[in-house]
């Protein structure tokens, strides 16, 4: 008996040590080597970037000329105005605006810049003085009496950072300081939708972000012209010669693109890089025939059929780029010899004056007008001798690929309000305040971006747990995270210089993390094909032991139920 | 005359004409896309699966036909039916018996050829985690303002597609792969066409919006093939595929066709199967819809009314024809280092344990235990 007693302890022993191994050493050996590598994200941190509050501020000075306060007026200026205006875009975007108006009186050396005859040397002079920091604004407030701007004119814009304002003729010298000020803000209010950011600028940018329900025509079309910011861009020049037995052509494209494009794009680096290259096609035609206007016994293209030039054009261009930038391309077509002169007319039967038209997010293309082309007249003569030498003159072509490449960057050129007056652009191509509306606008919409990106991010990998999340995904988000912070807190103390380099930063990070080729998740499992796998491997061991507890603890109870009635 | 010219081109133009943003706009609101891309994905090999290709190959002739570029082209073939050895008329694949139509073409550009085709590289060019050595032609470059074609064919089953005989995609796979691409505004609309057996339940787990989907035939039916050429001695191309083709190739880059023809194409009496469509995700009215909105690539055109004054002269770079020519010596980098190849050690696999050997080990302990304590012992535990 003893030894059977014996046998059945060792017995229940073994299957307890067995259970106790399994469950002690085996589940948790497995739970180990069986889980993904996932490193720590900030999620928290990520979760309050997703709720996005951006703050815009601008510093606007505004100075006031001779003539235009009186002396009592004048103590009390100098003072400051801080104007905040808030938008809740949609639940989880806020914008607030601040504008941070100081008010003083000009001094000597501007009194004298602003006694130049035209306002465009005044400009000139007064930029000479000081040079305002990107993103802020200096007004002028010149008296009704000044000469500088023509009559119908109120506010004249500048190259730079400034502009002119002149009083109208309600105000008059008795009214105290502060109606002053409210007769001007109306107009003030006006010069800053021009020259700095605009509400509809902002939340344009931020359309990644946000679906916004299309406005009226005309925003959609401007929404949908410009590039969408990126950290670098490709600009093609092509030169198409469908005809070169007749044409010899000759093009100073690298001369041309030193003088005339390069410092556009200089002044353009905070946004972008650029690279530049140009190349000749042959007998590359259009795809559409040109008409013959025997009134005017030139060839016509009439506005419909532009949009089929593009296509059989475009599988010639080729791309010489070896990174995923978005490229822009610039044709210049010289009509063949039959079909010479060619004009585009527009919708209304009218020459189009600059012979050119662009397609939203693709380039431009601009047939050569016979006065921009040196040594060729309107018709060959019978005894001409082909190929005639052809000279481009790359001025006029540049001019208007320079107004493409604007439209196509996303610098808009909206219709100034009535009294206005903008200065043209200077030999850059692109004024500094144009340059700080594309900065605010690049920055807004940068960071949107970074922030959907970054947000989506951590809900894939959330929701997905088999993806293994690498060391280096893990950096590039927290990265990410930081130049986000940073670049809103820039944003929000007006640096808008730093703020877009933040911006560019996040962006980079959070794409690099985003797009990370480790990411793929191709490990969806339906749960039977889980339990198919599990199955084979741990049935057959735990079956014994289950049984075995279970036979344990059946006899420890039957004993239990022996001893009570003995207790009794 | 001449002088008239030269005047007004020397004055600068800041004045938007106000009355052509409403002509120009019009044509912009109808759509909202700037671009155009197409995938197109044949992922069955072998010589008997040439109607797979054939059909992949007819929808690509299409797309370049209405214009969209090899450079927006990503063209996936999981076998090479071209230059097949048992291809009687080589470098062509047909697509009626006839001959008619040598859907291969002079000009065709295939990204993924042979074994490149598989379900990873597929999910990859459609979420854009691609390795950064990627060409530009093996990427999907897409924007916020892309239409985007999708086609696949082969041999599917409820829920899932074939990949090469070996790996299939599931529909949640894709719907999943989808919602990452709305997540990073990688399309502005989508049109999803598949052409498998069961092919509509592909398209019952999209989510996201903007997407629109055709099938050759619902769930529960097959997609058939139609006729057998017998000097090829296969099946040259799909039902729906043959007359979706028939269709396509009456539409021009010009034609106002719309999105409700396509769902006519192929009724049950000419495909057998019931072709199918979704719609409900789709923000616009399917009858709105161009055809050539995802199958062409119809640019908008703006035209330019600016100009920009310049007056520099060009400066004359320094040129370097004075002087001699400066001569760079240039090599070669040594891509096929042979040598080290040919001395180089097998590189370490991963050891894994071999098959069964888990199910053989327990089986062997259970045995051993069963030996040394007999059988009797059994009680202890059953």
């Amino acid at each position: 008996m003893a030894t059977t007693e014996v046998e059945r302890r060792r017995g229940q022993l073994a299957a307890l040590s067995i259970a106790a191994v399994v469950i002690i050493v085996g589940v948790p050996l497995w739970w180990r080597t069986t889980e993904t590598y996932r490193a720590w994200l900030p999620v928290s941190q990520i979760k309050e970037l997703a709720k996005l509050q951006l703050h815009l501020s601008a510093d606007v000075e505004v100075v006031f000329a001779r003539g235009t306060v009186t002396p009592e007026q004048q103590k009390k200026v100098p003072l400051t105005q801080t104007q905040n205006m808030e938008h809740r875009v949609d639940e989880d975007t806020a914008l607030s605006y601040r504008y941070e108006t100081r008010y003083r009186t000009a001094t000597i050396m501007e009194e004298d810049a602003l006694n130049q005859p035209t306002a465009a040397e005044a400009d000139l002079s007064l930029h000479t003085l000081s040079e305002s920091p990107s993103g802020s604004l200096v007004v002028y407030v010149i008296p009704e009496s000044s000469s500088l701007l023509p009559q119908n004119v109120d506010v004249y814009i500048g190259q730079r950072r400034t502009a002119l304002l002149r009083i109208g003729s309600q105000m008059r010298v008795g009214k105290t300081l502060e109606q002053l000020l409210a007769h001007m803000e109306p107009r003030i209010k006006q010069v800053l939708h021009v020259m700095s950011f605009s509400h509809t600028d902002i939340t344009a940018a931020l359309s990644n972000r946000v679906r916004i329900s299309p406005g009226n025509k005309e925003s959609i079309a401007d929404s949908m012209r410009a590039f969408k910011s990126s950290p670098g861009y490709e600009i093609t020049f092509s030169l198409l010669n469908p005809d070169p037995k007749s044409h010899r052509l000759h093009w100073d494209i690298e001369g041309a693109v030193e003088t005339y494009i390069q410092p556009l794009l200089t002044k353009l680096s905070p946004v972008a890089n650029f690279s530049i290259d140009s190349q000749t096609l042959y007998y590359a035609m259009l795809g559409v025939n040109p008409r013959f206007d025997s009134s005017r016994s030139t060839y016509t293209l009439n506005a419909d059929s532009l949009a089929h030039v593009i296509n059989p054009v475009e599988a010639r261009l080729g791309s010489n780029a070896a990174s995923s930038n978005p490229v822009l391309n610039f044709l210049l077509y010289i009509p063949d010899a039959h079909h010479s002169p060619l004009y585009i007319h527009d919708h209304k039967k009218q020459q189009v004056p600059t012979n050119a038209f662009h397609s939203p997010r693709w380039g431009g293309i601009m047939i050569i007008r016979q006065c921009w082309v040196y040594n060729v007249n309107e018709f060959y003569e019978v005894d001409t001798v082909f190929p005639v030498d052809i000279n481009i003159d790359m001025a006029k072509v540049m001019g208007v690929f320079l107004a493409q490449l604007r439209l196509l960057l996303g610098v808009q050129s909206s219709t100034p309000p009535p009294g206005f007056l903008v200065a043209p652009c200077g030999n850059a191509g692109l004024a500094d305040w144009e340059l700080d509306r594309l900065m605010w606008s690049r920055s807004v919409e940068n960071i949107a971006t970074a922030t959907t990106t970054i947000t989506s991010l951590a809900q894939l990998l959330d929701q997905i747990g088999n993806i293994v999340i690498n060391d280096n995904i893990a950096q590039q988000v927290s990265s990410a995270v930081t130049s986000l912070q940073l670049a809103v807190s820039e944003l929000e103390a007006g640096n808008l210089g730093f703020a877009l380099q933040y911006s560019k930063e996040a962006i980079l990070s959070s794409e690099r993390a985003f797009f990370d080729p480790s990411l793929l998740h191709l490990l969806y499992f339906p749960d039977d094909q889980k339990f198919a796998i599990y199955i084979p491997l741990f049935l057959p061991m735990c079956v014994p032991i289950l049984l075995s507890l279970l036979k344990i603890v059946s006899e420890a109870r039957q004993k239990h139920r022996e001893k009570k009635p003995k207790k009794d | 005359m001449k002088i008239h010219h030269f005047l007004s081109l020397f004055s600068t133009y800041f004045l938007v004409d106000g009355v052509n943003i409403e002509d120009r706009a019009g044509q912009f609101f109808s759509s909202g896309h700037t671009n155009n891309w197409a995938v197109l994905v044949c992922t069955s090999r072998f010589w008997f699966n040439y109607r797979h290709v054939a059909n992949t190959l007819s929808v690509y002739r299409s797309v370049k036909r209405l214009g969209i570029p090899d450079s927006h082209i990503v063209l996936m073939l999981a076998d090479d039916m071209a230059c097949n050895h048992r291809n009687p008329k080589p470098a062509t694949v047909f697509s009626h018996k006839n001959m008619e139509l040598n859907v291969y073409g002079d000009d065709v550009e295939v990204d993924y050829r042979g074994y490149e085709v598989t379900v990873e590289n597929f999910l990859r060019i459609l979420t854009g985690r691609l390795p950064p050595s990627t060409p530009r032609s093996k990427r999907l470059l897409s924007d916020d303002r892309s239409n985007i074609l999708i086609y696949l064919t082969g041999h599917g089953g409820n829920g899932f597609l074939k990949f090469q005989d070996s790996e299939e995609i599931s529909n949640v796979e894709l719907a999943d792969a989808f919602e990452q691409m709305w997540q990073k505004r990688r399309y502005n609309e989508l049109l999803f066409i598949i052409d498998t057996c069961q092919g509509a339940s592909m398209y019952e787990r999209f989510y996201s919006p903007n997407l629109m989907a055709l099938a050759s035939s619902q769930v529960g039916e097959d997609s058939l093939s139609h006729q057998p050429d017998l000097a090829i001695g296969v099946h040259l191309m799909d039902r729906y595929t043959f007359y979706l083709l028939e269709f396509l190739e009456d539409i021009h880059p010009a034609s106002k066709t719309n999105m409700n023809d396509l769902f006519k194409v192929c009724p049950k009496s000419q495909c057998v199967s019931t072709p199918g469509h979704r719609t409900d995700l789709f923000l616009r009215d399917p009858g709105s819809v161009l055809i050539t909105d995802f199958f062409g690539s119809v640019r908008k055109v703006e035209l330019t009314m600016e100009t920009i004054n310049l007056t520099d002269p060009i400066e004359q770079l320094e040129s370097a024809e004075s002087g001699e020519l400066q001569k760079e010596m240039h090599t070669y980098a040594d891509q096929l280092p042979v040598s080290e190849i040919i001395h180089q050690k097998p590189k370490q696999k991963d050891w894994h344990p071999p098959d069964g050997f888990i199910l053989g080990l327990w089986t062997l302990i259970l045995l051993v235990f069963f030996q040394t304590y007999g059988v009797k012992h059994l009680k202890h535990i059953f």
